[in-house]
Formats: structure tokens, C-alpha cells, sequence
């Protein structure tokens, strides 16, 4: 199976009163096309900012962010924008929908940077929300939708323009049990039968079990679950 | 959902205040096309034909102290002088329109002779001569109102009561005269018999608001006005007497100076409108910081975001200024009466196109901040800052 996620030598540093902090420290990491990773550790250990980095929300200091064949590290503005709408879909820990959008339209928001039909917009809208377990929900604005129901609402925007990526910071992060439960399933099948490659930043032992695979940051340094 | 959807989708986010604003341009815009139309009645173009003639007003008030009709004569024994005749304000208000035109009372034959520009049939001149309840109209008045000779028209005056007590006042049209070059529009005068009104009035008798006098030799205009203050200084009744187009100029720039109040309260409604909407609007930006934010991880580039902001903007003050100027056309319409002897009521397509084109500088300058702030918003920040 190829890479379709390939890290090298990736530092990001911030600068914070003068003060130099060191967010991800040589950090290298492969993942397949169509894998499943988690990745965890304490708070402030560099996931969210490793996650940005593959989703292409942020840049590097140093390093090469190879993803779907491109290294990110060198796309800027609106090839970078571009490039984030092909590829990848985000799944925030807090839905980030839109409430003044019904769950169709706001599965639809992604698909208005393509040339499809209005029409060919809905179906796929549509499509994505039935995967998902939603079609009956489709007219529903995000005030009258469960937190389990949101976070699928936002799995369908994430995937609804066909992205070969999910990036997912704390997906069950604001769910109960049996929601949260539900999600990762519904997680699973898009990796397994719908071959999307699932990146997850988590801090639930019980979401990171469904992964392939487990890596833990610890002050911006990569360990393998085994060493964690 | 369109690209458009999504926007009102977002102007939609808080009704009540996106339809305030809203309201607000409306408002602005409605007086724009209201304060432009009039404003514009007021700095149209006025005649400056007659070089050849003076005015001789009172020195003080024409309403507070009219000339004596004596006066006339008096101007006509100077030398110099190749006409003189009177006339007066009316007033009144012609059937439901209003002051609908000037009428001025006048000998016919006098004026008729120092306005020998104005073309009139001599049979209809010497019937408005022997009709004391006669009248002459311009022919676009005529027209305007669908007067035929013979008709009796009816003027409820608001100056002059009957000696009866009576404010009507009814007049024959006994014939129509055209005046060449006319930039008066529907402002042009309808004449009546002054003996018939003299006599019937209840007030001022024999007494005039001006004086027209026809000068033999052009040049010598300027000498002649002083000469004719000069003979009425030590009078009852001063003079103070201008070339025509002195006269009119004065007026022109009187109105002129109405059109710059006009426009003085334009802008600084303009002024109050641009701060009330772009506090508005970036309180509204506030707001979405966080859903910007989400927009822009989806895949909607930096200048995607700035142009939505700025279409907020620019659909906010475009419609509204698009409803206002339409709301101030219906009203105009409704007024027109009112206003018709200022000149003709018509909102250009300058001023229409004056204020879309403001509204949507208006929309650009109170959008450009949201929308640079917005392209330029950090993702990560964003998100974090959300949760």
C-alpha cells in the first residue's frame, strides 16, 4: 500500500514573549493509504499542532509534510486553500457547524468550491448523509440535532467532496458513551469500506483501540504505543 | 444552496438587526432621492434672457411694502426707458395640485410689450385686454392641464381674499402665449386681468410687487437702475432695481445655496449611516470569526472569505439603497403636485445611478475592514480560540 502521509525532519517552533518553544521536535511519521492512526498524549504534547500540519491548517518550521503526494510545506494560499478542500476533511471535537444552515446545506458548504450543479450539490449532500445515518435529518439546522447527531453531520461534511483524508481532533470528545461509541463505528466503516485514511488525535484509550495504529506524543516527540 | 443562498443564509443570522440596518440604508437612501430631486428643482437651470430689461422691486419687502402702481408711470416719463409694466404675486392654489403655477396679475398689453419675446395672438391679447376676468396661460400650462380657451379656471387664493370675503377666484382663458427658450418647465406664469384684481380685492389696492422696465439702450442698464432708486430714495416706497439677469442670478444663487444645505445634510447623514452600518457590520464579523475560521479549514481560500464578507456588505447597502431610492420615486410621485411649480418632479437617472454607485462605495469602504481582517484570519488561531 502506498504512503499517502509521509513526515520528515518536521520542527515547528513558536515564539512567545521572546521565548522560544519547540511545538514538534524532528518529528517523522508514515501513514498508508486507507490507515487508521491515533494519536495521543498529554495536553500541550504537539497532536493537535501535528494534525494541523497534515491537514495543511499550518505550516512548518522545518521539515517536509508529504501528503497525497504533495508537500504541503511549500503550498501557500490559495493552492494550499485548494489543496485542503481536494483532500482533506476535518472533524472538529466541537462540530464547527453552521447554525444557520440546515445539516444538508452545511454537508453541502464544501462542495460549493467545485463546479458541480446545484442540484448535483443536494444529491451528494444527500448521499453523504445517508452514510452517515442522517437523511431523514437532512432539513434539521444544528440547534435541533443531538451531539451525536452533530458530529455526524459533521463526518458527512467531512467526507462529502470525496476527500481521501480525515483529519479528526477529538471526535468523542464532547459525547457520551454510547454517542461516542456510534462515531467511532461509523469512523470505522469509512476507513474499512469506503477506504478513508483516518488520522485522529484523541485522548479516549476506548477511540484509540479502533485504530490500526497508536502513536503518543510527548513534548513534541513521536513514541510508539508500545514505548508510551 | 448557492453561493447567494449561503450569504442571505448569513445576513440571516441576526434578523432583527441584519432588517434594522437594512432599514437604516433604506432610510438614507430614501431621503438621498428625495433630498437630490428636490435639491436639484432648486439648482435646475434658470432663464437669463431679458439684458435688455430691469427690475424694479421694493427696496425692502415685497410683501411687508409693495409699490405703488403710481410708480409705473413715473418710470415710464425717464429717459432711457422704452417700457414699463407692473405685476404682482398671486399666490393661490389651482384645484387639488396645489400652487400648480405662478399667477401674476398684469396689464396685458404692457407686459405683453416689455416681454415681446412671448408670442401671443393679437386677437387673444386684445380679448385678455377687454376681459376683466380674463387670463392668459402658457401654452405647456394649457397642455398640462388640458385647458381649452374658453374655460373657466378656478384659483383659491391665499394672499388675496374678495372683497366679499371670498378666496375664489374663477378666470376665462382667453388665449395662449409661448415663450421661446423655455427652462421654466411646468414654472411658467399664468396671467390675469390686474384691474379685475385690483378691484375685487380686499386688500392693498394700488399697489404692485415689481415693476419691469424695458431700457432702450442695454449699456446704459446699470446707469439707469441707479437713476431709478435715486428718483424713489426720498419716497415712501425705495426701490432697488437690477438688471434681469442680476435679478435672476440672485435667485439662482439663493437656490443654489439650498442646494448646498441640501447636500450638507446628505453628507452628514451619509456620515451617520457609514459609522451605524460599519459598526454593524463588524460587530456582525465579531461574531463569525470562528465560523470564517471553519470556512477557510474547509478549503475557501483567504480572498473566497473577504469576498463574502464583502458581498454581505455590498448586498446590505446596494438593496437597501436600491428600496430607498425606489420608496423615494413613489413618494415623489405622490408630492409632485406639491412641488410642480418648482419645476418638473423627476428622479434622473444620474440620481439613480448616483446612489447605487454610492451605496455601493458605501458597502465597499464599510466591508473592506471585515474582509481584509477576514483574509487575513490564522486558521489555527481561530480554531483554537473556538475550541
Amino acid at each position: 500500500m502506498n504512503q499517502i502521509i509521509d513526515i520528515r525532519g518536521l520542527h515547528k517552533t513558536y515564539h512567545r514573549g521572546g521565548e522560544r518553544i519547540a511545538v514538534l521536535d524532528d518529528i517523522d511519521l508514515s501513514v498508508k493509504d486507507g490507515g487508521y492512526l491515533a494519536l495521543m498524549g498529554p495536553s500541550g504534547s504537539g497532536k493537535t499542532t501535528l494534525l494541523n500540519m497534515i491537514g495543511g491548517l499550518d505550516v512548518p518550521t522545518k521539515g517536509s509534510v508529504n501528503v497525497c503526494g504533495v508537500n504541503i510545506a511549500e503550498l501557500k494560499g490559495r493552492a494550499l486553500a485548494s489543496w485542503r478542500a481536494q483532500n482533506i476533511g476535518f472533524v472538529f471535537q466541537f462540530y464547527n457547524l453552521m447554525d444557520v444552515l440546515s445539516a444538508q446545506r452545511n454537508v453541502e458548504l464544501p462542495l460549493l468550491l467545485t463546479k458541480l450543479s446545484k442540484k448535483e450539490r443536494q444529491k451528494r449532500a444527500l448521499t453523504a448523509l445517508d452514510i452517515v445515518g442522517l437523511a431523514n435529518r437532512a432539513k434539521h439546522k444544528p440547534s435541533e440535532l443531538s451531539g451525536g447527531q452533530l458530529q455526524r453531520v459533521a463526518i458527512a461534511r467531512a467526507l462529502v467532496a470525496d476527500q481521501r483524508i480525515l483529519v479528526c481532533d477529538e471526535p468523542t470528545g464532547d459525547l457520551d458513551r454510547a454517542s461516542a461509541n456510534q462515531i467511532l463505528e461509523l469512523m470505522e466503516i469509512l476507513n474499512t469500506s469506503h477506504n478513508k485514511t483516518i488520522i485522529m488525535v484523541t485522548h479516549d484509550p476506548e477511540a484509540a483501540r479502533h485504530a490500526h495504529e497508536c502513536l503518543h506524543l510527548d513534548k513534541g516527540r513521536l513514541r510508539a504505543e508500545a514505548d508510551a | 444552496m448557492s453561493y447567494f443562498g449561503f450569504l442571505f443564509a448569513n445576513l440571516g443570522r441576526k434578523k432583527v438587526r441584519t432588517w434594522l440596518t437594512f432599514l437604516s440604508i433604506v432610510v438614507c437612501f430614501l431621503l438621498f432621492g428625495l433630498l437630490r430631486t428636490v435639491g436639484g428643482m432648486f439648482s435646475g437651470p434658470v432663464s437669463l434672457a431679458g439684458a435688455d430689461r430691469l427690475v424694479v422691486s421694493p427696496k425692502y419687502s415685497m410683501v411687508t411694502d409693495p409699490l405703488p402702481v403710481s410708480h409705473t408711470n413715473a418710470l415710464r416719463a425717464l429717459a432711457g426707458v422704452d417700457g414699463a409694466a407692473h405685476a404682482d404675486w398671486f399666490g393661490g392654489n389651482y384645484l387639488d395640485f396645489g400652487l400648480a403655477f405662478p399667477t401674476i396679475p398684469v396689464k396685458p398689453r404692457e407686459y405683453f410689450n416689455v416681454y415681446s419675446e412671448f408670442r401671443i395672438a393679437e386677437d387673444e391679447l386684445e380679448t385678455f385686454e377687454n376681459t376683466r376676468t380674463g387670463a392668459v396661460a402658457s401654452r405647456g400650462t394649457a397642455e398640462r392641464f388640458g385647458w381649452q380657451i374658453g374655460d373657466t379656471i378656478p384659483i383659491v387664493g391665499n394672499i388675496y381674499p374678495k372683497e366679499d370675503g371670498s378666496l375664489l377666484w374663477e378666470f376665462e382663458l382667453v388665449g395662449l402665449y409661448d415663450r421661446p427658450n423655455s427652462t421654466a418647465g411646468n414654472f411658467e406664469d399664468f396671467y390675469i386681468h390686474y384691474d379685475y384684481f385690483d378691484e375685487a380685492r380686499q386688500h392693498s389696492k394700488g399697489m404692485v410687487g415689481w415693476i419691469m422696465v424695458k431700457v432702450e439702450n442695454p449699456d446704459e442698464a446699470a446707469l439707469l437702475a441707479s437713476e431709478i432708486d435715486a428718483l424713489f430714495a426720498n419716497s415712501g416706497n425705495p426701490t432697488r432695481t437690477m438688471t434681469e439677469n442680476e435679478y435672476n442670478a440672485q435667485f439662482a444663487k439663493q437656490l443654489g445655496d439650498i442646494g448646498m444645505v441640501v447636500n450638507m445634510i446628505l453628507t452628514a447623514v451619509f456620515f451617520s449611516i457609514l459609522l451605524l452600518v460599519a459598526n454593524t457590520m463588524i460587530q456582525s464579523f465579531r461574531e463569525r470569526l470562528g465560523d470564517l475560521g471553519v470556512l477557510k479549514a474547509l478549503g475557501f481560500s483567504d480572498g473566497r472569505v473577504a469576498r463574502m464578507v464583502l458581498y454581505e456588505s455590498l448586498v446590505l447597502n446596494v438593496g437597501g439603497a436600491a428600496v430607498g431610492i425606489g420608496l423615494s420615486y413613489a413618494l415623489l410621485i405622490g408630492v409632485e403636485p406639491m412641488l410642480a411649480n418648482f419645476g418638473a418632479v423627476e428622479l434622473t437617472s444620474a440620481n439613480l445611478i448616483a446612489g447605487l454607485t454610492i451605496a455601493a462605495l458605501l458597502g465597499l469602504l464599510v466591508g473592506a475592514i471585515p474582509a481584509i481582517r477576514a483574509a487575513s484570519l490564522p486558521i489555527v488561531d481561530v480554531l483554537r480560540a473556538r475550541g
